[in-house]
């Protein structure tokens, strides 16, 4: 016998409230960062030069700027997944806990924005 | 409803009670490396904003990276990128229900971490036999 609702057994999420759609996430992002970090690692080992003109004319080629920009989107999001884990692991006051992944929030976003703005002025010439 | 009073229950083992050994050391380190990777993404960052900037900003920006803090902090990303990449497979592997006898965790263990060593230095023998 449960003593479920049929209601809470049809949706399925478990006294968390969210199933596991953190953890969910966590692997699908996980996996698309396989192909995209190794991609980012391999083009900068292989560029003849790191000097200014050789690294220009490589981010603003379209594919790379393209593929640069998922990279950083991916990364600031499977990390801010993860890092949320450690300051709900470690953080304990509920105060503090609301602050800290307020305060993440915020970089993360600004991180990646900068980023992100960064490679389209390269790819727009501006 | 008035709370009852505190009483002593027997708590779940801690952490510090348990043998240190492959399994647990690599679930920490896994752990390290993604909080150092999550430090790394500002300085990715900082280095295509260098790039936007122009070709003084982008001189400026290498030559932190060249510094001897910078070339640590690289070779330490490298590092971490690595592990947490080759370890990230094998949790992915359990996640899908394989590797989890105890011949199985240690050498997918062993092969995360040696392999992550071996292809750092593969990867800066790289970078100093074509840019010395």
């Amino acid at each position: 016998m449960s003593l479920r609702t049929p209601l809470g057994r049809v949706l399925g999420m478990g006294s968390a409230k969210d199933g596991t759609g953190h953890w969910w996430a966590q692997r699908v992002s996980a996996v698309a960062l396989v192909p995209l970090t190794l991609w980012f690692l391999f083009s900068l080992l292989l560029l003849p030069d790191l000097d200014y003109a050789t690294v220009k004319v490589w981010l603003a080629l379209p594919i790379s700027g393209f593929l640069t920009v998922l990279l950083l989107a991916v990364s600031a999001y499977h990390s801010y997944l993860g890092t949320t884990v450690v300051v709900e692991d470690y953080v304990h006051s509920a105060g503090m806990k609301v602050l800290t992944l307020l305060t993440l929030r915020f970089l993360y976003v600004l991180v990646c924005g900068a980023g992100i703005f960064a490679i389209l002025r390269v790819m727009l010439g501006s | 409803m008035p709370r009852p009073p505190a009483r002593a229950r027997p708590l779940s083992p801690h952490l510090d009670i348990y043998r240190w050994q492959i399994g647990n050391s690599l679930s920490i380190l896994h752990r390290l490396t993604g909080i150092a990777l999550a430090l790394g993404l500002p300085a990715l960052t900082y280095w295509l904003v260098s790039v936007a900037g122009g070709e003084h900003s982008y001189a400026m920006a290498a030559k932190r990276f060249a510094s001897p803090v910078g070339v640590a902090c690289l070779i330490g990303w490298t590092f971490a990128f690595l592990f947490h990449l080759l370890n990230g497979v094998r949790h992915l592997f359990w996640d899908a229900g394989y590797g989890f006898e105890r011949t199985q965790r240690h050498a997918s263990g062993w092969f995360a971490v040696l392999g992550a060593l071996a292809l750092t230095l593969a990867v800066w023998a790289l970078i100093r036999h074509f840019a010395p």
